[in-house]
This record gives C-alpha cells, sequence and structure tokens, in this order.
C-alpha cells in the first residue's frame, strides 16, 4: 500500500470530523506557539546581551577608584580620587597579564556650537581607550598620544552629540566650546548603541587625558584619574590579570591583608556572562513550561485517537477483511495522528512566530526565530504524534477482524 | 477435477474461561471451481464458523484447509491477509461498505492494499461497476445507494481482484424480496461465467439458486445436496 494512498485516507477521516479535529490539533497549536514564542523572546534576550558584550569590548576589567562593598558610609566612586597616572602605568609595565589599559577621567557638562547646546558626558582619556572599547573613527582622526602629551583641545564626538549638535552635517574641523573652553573636533566615533546599564553610550565626548585634568576636572591633584580600563592579554587571562592588578594596587596603596582597599576591580564580560546565563536559564524554562502543554496537547490526541479507533472498529474489519495487513492498519492510524499533530506544529509555529513578531513591535523587546527553533518545534510536533499515535494504532492493528466485522 | 476448496476433518473449538465449546466437530468437503454452493443451518449449528475459516478470518484448532491448493492452515495473519487480498471476495449481509468514500474507491479497496497503482486500480474497479450493472454511480457515495446498489457496490468489490472465490455471508438479509432476487440472478449471471461462490444462508428460497446445499447442524455436515463429481460448472439447481 503506497504511501499517498495511506495519506489520503487520513485525511479524509481527518475531514470527516473537522470541528473534532480542530479541537485536538488545538492542545498542539497552544503548546508548539508556546514554545516558538518563549524561545523567540529569550534567545532575543541573549542576542541583546551578547551585542551589548561586543560594545564593551571583549577581556576588559575596569578598576574603580574609592570602595565599593563595605558595611560603613564610602566616600563614593569619584570622590576618592584615589587612582593615579602612575598606577596606570605601572598596571600597563608590571602585570604581565595585562595587554594595555587607558585611564579615564569624567565631567560632564555643556557642549555648545552656534546656537545649539547639549549637555553630556566628557570623558579624558588615551588612545588605548578606542583599543581596548574597539571603538573605531568613523570620520576625522583619534586621538593621538601627541593630543595627550601636549593636552591638545581637541574631541572626538558620540554619533548622539553630533546628531543634536550638528545634525547631519560633518562636524570635524569646527569648534565648539565645552565648560565655555574652545575645543576643535577632530573626529566623529562609530555607533556604538546601548550599555547593558542602558546607557546611551553614544552620548558623550572624548577629550585628551591630560586636557581633561587640566581643563574640566577642578581637582587639586591633576594626576588623579577616575575609572580605568584593563584590557587582558586574552579571555584565559582575565582572571590572573584581575589578580595581578589587585596585588600590584595593593601593594602601591600600601594596603595589607585585612585592611579594606582603596579601589576595586570589576570584571565586565564575567557581570555579562552570568547575566547571559540567567536568560538562557529563564528562557530554558519558559520552554519547559511550553513542552508540558505540548504533553498535555498529546495526552489530548491519544485520547481522541482512542476513541476514533473505537468508532471506526467496523471499518478495520472492513479493510482487515479485504487484505489490510496490520502494519497498513497501524500505518494509517499513526499518520493519522502525525498528520493532526504536524498540522498543529504547523499551524503553532505560525502563531508563535506571529506573536513573538507582535511582542517585539508593541512592547520593542527584541525576539529572535530561529530556523533552528522551528525545525525543532515541527519535528517535536511529528515525535508527539509517534509517541502518543502508536498505542491507538496498535490497538486498532490488533483487532480480530471477526469480531471487528461484527461490532455495531 | 480442479478443486478450490478443500476441507479434511476440520475442527474448531472455543475456549471461554474454563468451558469448552465445539463449534465444529470434523468436517469435510470439497468445492470445484465453478461451483455454486450454499451453506445452510440454524443459527448455532457452525456455518458462520465454517465461513469465517473459509475466509481465512479464522483458523481451525485441527484438520487441512487447502485453497487454490495451498495449505492455509499453516500461515501467520499477515499471509492470511494475503490470501483474503488475492483469493477471496467478501459480500456481507450488511454490505460493509466504507461510509463518505466514492462507490469507486470502495470497489477499488482490494487492489490498493495489493499495491496496484491508481490507474490500474481505477481500470478494474470501473470494469467490476460494470459487471455488476453499477455503470454512472462511481462517484455515488453509500448512503447516496439503494440497499440493492449498495450491495452490488460490495460485489464489484468482491470481483476486482478476480478472487478464486466468493464468499457470500447471507447476502440477501437486508434486502426485500424484489431486491433479493435481483442480487440472486446477479450471482447466478457471475456463476454461469465461471466465478466460484459460496453463500451462507438460511432462507431456502435463496438457497434455492445454488447448484449444491450443504447442512449443517451442531457443528457437523447433514446433508450435502450433490456429490462434487456430480456438479458441474455453470449448473443451476
Amino acid at each position: 500500500m503506497d504511501f499517498l494512498q495511506t495519506l489520503k485516507i487520513a485525511l479524509r477521516a481527518l475531514r470527516t470530523n473537522k470541528m473534532r479535529s480542530f479541537l485536538t490539533m488545538l492542545g498542539i497549536i497552544i503548546g508548539i506557539a508556546a514554545v516558538i514564542a518563549m524561545m523567540a523572546v529569550g534567545s532575543g534576550a541573549s542576542y541583546v546581551i551578547s551585542q551589548q558584550i561586543a560594545s564593551i569590548g571583549s577581556n576588559i576589567i575596569l578598576v574603580l577608584p574609592g570602595s565599593t562593598t563595605s558595611g560603613g558610609l564610602r566616600s563614593g566612586m569619584g570622590g576618592a580620587q584615589t587612582l593615579t597616572s602612575d598606577d596606570v602605568r605601572a598596571i600597563m609595565t608590571e602585570c604581565p597579564s595585562v595587554e594595555t589599559s587607558a585611564p579615564t577621567v569624567r565631567s560632564s557638562g555643556l557642549a555648545v556650537f552656534g546656537n545649539m547646546n547639549w549637555s553630556t558626558v566628557i570623558m579624558g582619556t588615551t588612545p588605548e581607550l578606542f583599543d581596548i572599547r574597539e571603538w573605531a573613527v568613523v570620520s576625522g582622526r583619534g586621538i593621538g598620544q601627541q593630543d595627550v602629551d601636549s593636552a591638545a583641545k581637541v574631541c572626538l564626538l558620540g554619533q548622539t552629540v553630533a546628531e543634536n549638535l550638528f545634525g547631519s552635517a560633518d562636524p570635524v574641523g569646527k569648534i565648539i566650546r565645552l565648560k565655555k573652553v574652545p575645543f576643535t573636533v577632530i573626529g566623529l566615533l562609530d555607533r556604538k548603541g546601548q550599555s547593558p546599564q542602558g546607557q546611551d553610550q553614544d552620548d558623550s565626548i572624548f577629550v585628551p587625558l591630560r586636557t581633561a585634568q587640566r581643563n574640566l576636572v577642578r581637582s587639586q591633584n591633576t594626576n588623579t584619574v577616575g575609572a580605568v580600563m584593563v584590557k587582558a592579554r586574552s579571555e584565559a587571562l582575565l582572571a590572573k590579570a584581575e589578580e595581578e592588578i589587585n596585588s600590584l594596587l595593593k601593594q602601591r596603596h600600601r594596603i595589607t591583608n585585612g585592611k579594606e582597599p582603596d579601589f576595586s576591580t570589576r570584571n565586565l564580560s564575567e557581570i555579562l556572562a552570568v547575566a547571559e546565563q540567567s536568560s538562557k536559564a529563564m528562557s530554558l524554562l519558559l520552554g519547559a513550561v511550553a513542552s508540558i502543554s505540548l504533553i498535555v496537547g498529546g495526552i489530548g490526541i491519544m485520547n481522541i485517537m482512542l476513541v476514533s479507533v473505537t468508532e471506526r472498529t467496523r471499518e478495520i474489519g472492513i479493510r482487515m477483511a479485504i487484505g489490510a495487513r496490520k502494519n497498513d492498519i497501524l500505518l494509517q492510524f499513526m499518520t493519522e495522528a502525525v498528520l493532526l499533530t504536524m498540522i498543529g506544529g504547523l499551524i503553532g509555529i505560525a502563531l508563535g512566530a506571529g506573536g513573538a513578531t507582535v511582542v517585539s513591535k508593541f512592547l520593542s523587546w527584541p525576539t529572535l526565530i530561529s530556523i533552528q527553533s522551528i525545525t525543532i518545534a515541527f519535528f517535536f510536533s511529528g515525535a508527539v504524534g509517534i509517541f502518543f499515535g502508536f498505542y491507538p494504532a496498535r490497538k486498532a492493528a490488533g483487532l480480530n477482524p471477526i469480531d471487528a466485522l461484527r461490532y455495531e | 477435477m480442479n478443486r478450490v476448496i478443500s476441507l479434511t476433518d476440520i475442527r474448531r473449538v472455543f475456549i471461554m474461561g474454563d468451558q469448552q465449546f465445539e463449534a465444529l466437530k470434523g468436517i469435510s468437503f470439497s468445492v470445484a471451481a465453478g461451483e455454486f454452493v450454499a451453506i445452510m443451518g440454524a443459527s448455532g449449528s457452525g456455518k458462520s464458523t465454517c465461513m469465517n475459516l473459509l475466509g481465512c478470518l479464522d483458523r481451525p484448532t485441527s484438520g487441512e484447509y487447502l485453497l487454490d491448493g495451498l495449505d492455509v492452515g499453516g500461515m501467520d495473519v499477515n499471509q492470511l491477509a494475503d490470501i483474503r487480498n488475492k483469493k477471496l471476495g467478501f459480500v456481507f449481509q450488511g454490505f460493509n461498505l466504507l461510509a463518505r468514500t466514492p462507490a469507486v474507491e470502495n470497489v477499488e479497496l482490494p487492489l490498493v492494499y495489493a499495491g496496484l497503482s491508481s490507474k490500474e486500480r481505477r481500470v478494474k474497479a470501473l470494469e467490476a461497476m460494470n459487471q455488476v450493472g453499477l455503470g454512472g454511480k462511481e462517484e455515488n457515495h453509500p448512503s447516496q445507494l439503494s440497499g440493492g446498489q449498495q450491495q452490488r457496490v460490495a460485489i464489484a468489490r468482491a470481483l476486482v481482484n478476480s478472487p478464486a472465490v466468493i464468499l457470500a455471508d447471507e447476502p440477501t438479509g437486508n434486502l426485500d424480496s424484489h431486491t433479493s432476487e435481483e442480487i440472486m440472478n446477479l450471482f447466478t449471471d457471475l456463476n454461469r461465467r465461471g466465478i466460484t461462490i459460496i453463500m451462507v444462508t438460511h432462507e431456502a428460497d435463496v438457497a434455492a439458486y445454488a447448484g449444491r446445499r450443504i447442512t449443517f447442524k451442531d457443528g457437523r455436515i447433514i446433508s450435502d445436496s450433490q456429490s462434487v463429481s456430480a456438479s458441474l460448472p455453470g449448473q443451476k439447481a
């Protein structure tokens, strides 16, 4: 008996009870739609996180002045001013696992160009920062070492700042005023997007470190720096680099064992890896909940198939009498069950994908529907049909033709 | 003499709980090609059990059954299914057609399980339907046909695979007397063309169409109207 004929018989049987077939399918439709939607939302979230990891740059350790965790009061991150340019130089030369490091000085203020103004973050830094952050200049040039050495009044603009001050015009070569001090715009930075903390990284202006220390930050000691970004030689050396920095700075700051250090280090990739892992665990959990509804749907299929076998006992008897083998009957009912679940699966995939798109559009939550998840969902729905269709089909195939023919 | 069916000392014992019931107590007869045999008897006489055995739907407890020269007794269920498909044609009292299925597809059904292509199936099915006088009713569903027409569809289905024997179980049981006569005339007509028919009935006037009548009582044959040698193909009572 050819497969096409089996398929035809199964389709006819499903068409005979349209309403019942649809209701039976509904369990699978809901289950598959839930799985697809959950996987789309989950992988959308981890996609965003991995994008953010990439936007920070890889293998980065952040060294912050001041203490971060202590029972009592703390002076605050910027206020402590415990890190100096010498510390940064020492980290670069004395820690073998560190590839490079860049100090930053952070300030906020008003940027003015013509009659436009924009309040933003002004960062003083060295050329290394842009290597560490993997942040390219799309127009003009970047900050060079000679700019830092000579404390040149030049600056790089982030995309958001450029848009707000210049619109679509090219800012390179123009002169803007930062905190009333005139600066020449030498370059425009590439678009970076949101940071993991949700800040717009493009809403910032970069100036040479020494320029910032002299002109923008009011401080007694112009040698102090804010946060320091350190890049380890490789991902494997991240933890080692962090250790080396810790012991080096403790030694330099004369912090003996048991005393609270006046700085802290943070491994950004690690924080994000944890975030990514928890988002993965979340989507796994959602997937597990969704697959429970698939199992419930499968039981519904089995239930209806058992009813169908009983209802069609006489038909089975006729088919056996005129020469259907056990396997022909088995295959016929299996085909019916698998067809039910696969059609349900396809509808569910369409609904789930549609639902995910609606969610991403109206809740501005990123979703990602992968071919992989669609394929898995499709074959899983087929597997549900095979698993839950087997028992009823075997029951049908095991009928005695004489009894089946006599069944009223 | 070409014997299509040969039964030798067939017994069939049913075991229900700890009780044994011997439905057939050692029966023997044979049927030659082209015969039209009526099996008669009251209910409980064993005629239905015998029909199930002849139809390869059941297997004897002991004894030998040769169908078209093949020993059917030792076959497994799949082999029996193939035998039913290729050597036998069934006509039932209740027609037993598939509902919501066009007549022609009902007739094609045995050929589906025989593995024929849809083209071959359609040609043979139309031929069989013409043979029983149902030309033009191919696409009608059973519910759109009269009882007599439904039984004709069933007969066409039984004929379509050119079986060695047609087994009819009370074929006129659900029909009025006029339609019964039509159906019996069709059987007689088919028999004249050389088709072997074995029919179970408890009505004497229906049995009268058959060339040979075998009567069962309490699991034994009590009378056989003609010996095998005296029965000739196409002979009518």
